[in-house]
């Protein structure tokens, strides 16, 4: 029997690719943070381009504690969400309508080191995605990547997703 | 706190420039407590199914009234940085409502300021969203 004809490498990624863009582009408030994700397969890592109003001490300067909350935050939802597309698309299901985002029970955020005033990057790790609740680590850095200027570990409420029928 | 070290508290945070751009504005700061609010902004929503804005957003106001209210104890050093903060979404902010945030800074050693910050939208009781933090004290 004849094995069917792998898709050209290019239409998958750009597959991917356009499900991870019409995933972040849905959220407002990642466009005006200006926070940009890259993919390698299914790995995902955020960016948190430097902006001078980013900054919450013009004295230091360091980036302000709440902008780099925030990158955590969304870090691990796209992540989750990320989790959730990955699977149906891989199986050849549509992706065209996304799955409602999960959200954020409890955040604990751990301040390391203060934020320089240059692009941060963040990975999150999903310790544990049950069907109702799920566990995230993340961890942003900047100039080195062994030293995490902060990191965070999350509870979130995943999205009730339509049975199919 | 007098109404002049109100006035120059205000115009500090305010000119901050993520302050500034979330568009936080300070109620009320003195002895150890904070009221810091932030109007409703549709560049700030997190679930573009129904409106309501993003918890890093709501982080952001958090964070900054709690390092007012740090600022403002009476034992407080120049500066302050957060070491840690936890916070709890209890629901979601209504769409259209200004958030406002209310911390205070309830102990400080001669190294660290514990705060409770809550934020209500003024919908209910219940706030939107609560968060306990650890903060440095600077010292001179």
């Amino acid at each position: 029997m004849m094995r069917a004809k792998p898709e050209p490498v290019q239409v998958v990624k750009e597959r991917r690719d356009a499900a991870l863009a019409a995933l972040v582009a849905r959220v407002p408030y990642i466009t005006f943070m200006g926070f940009e994700f890259e993919r390698r397969g299914d790995e995902l890592t955020a960016i948190m381009p430097y902006r001078p109003d980013l900054i919450g001490n013009p004295t230091l300067p360091a980036l302000h504690g709440g902008a780099l909350a925030a990158f955590l935050e969304v870090t691990a939802i796209i992540s989750l969400g990320w989790s959730l597309i990955w699977p149906r698309m891989e199986a050849g299901e549509g992706v065209e309508v996304m799955p409602a985002l999960p959200k954020t029970i409890d955040i604990t955020v751990d301040y390391l080191r203060s934020g320089l005033p240059r692009d941060a990057y963040a990975r999150a790790e999903i310790t544990r995605a049950g069907r109702r609740y799920a566990s995230v680590r993340v961890e942003a850095w900047q100039d080195n990547r062994a030293r995490p200027t902060v990191q965070a570990m999350g509870h979130f409420l995943m999205p009730e997703l339509e049975v199919q029928p | 706190m007098t109404e002049e070290r109100t006035k120059i508290a205000r115009q500090f945070i305010e000119a901050l420039p993520h302050c500034r751009a979330l568009g936080m504005k300070l109620d009320s700061i003195g002895q150890g407590e904070a009221e810091i609010f932030m109007p409703y902004s549709e560049a700030l929503i997190g679930d573009p199914d129904t409106g309501v804005i993003h918890g890093g957003a709501v982080s952001a106001l958090m964070d900054t009234c709690a390092g007012a209210s740090v600022m403002s104890h009476p034992k407080s050093g120049p500066a302050t940085a957060t070491i840690d903060l936890r916070i709890d979404y209890m629901r979601a902010a209504k769409p259209g409502a200004t958030i406002t945030a209310h911390a205070i800074c309830y102990h400080m050693t001669r190294s660290v300021a514990f705060v409770r910050v809550s934020a209500n939208d003024g919908t209910s009781d219940v706030p939107v969203a609560a968060a306990t933090g650890a903060f440095t004290v600077e010292r001179t």
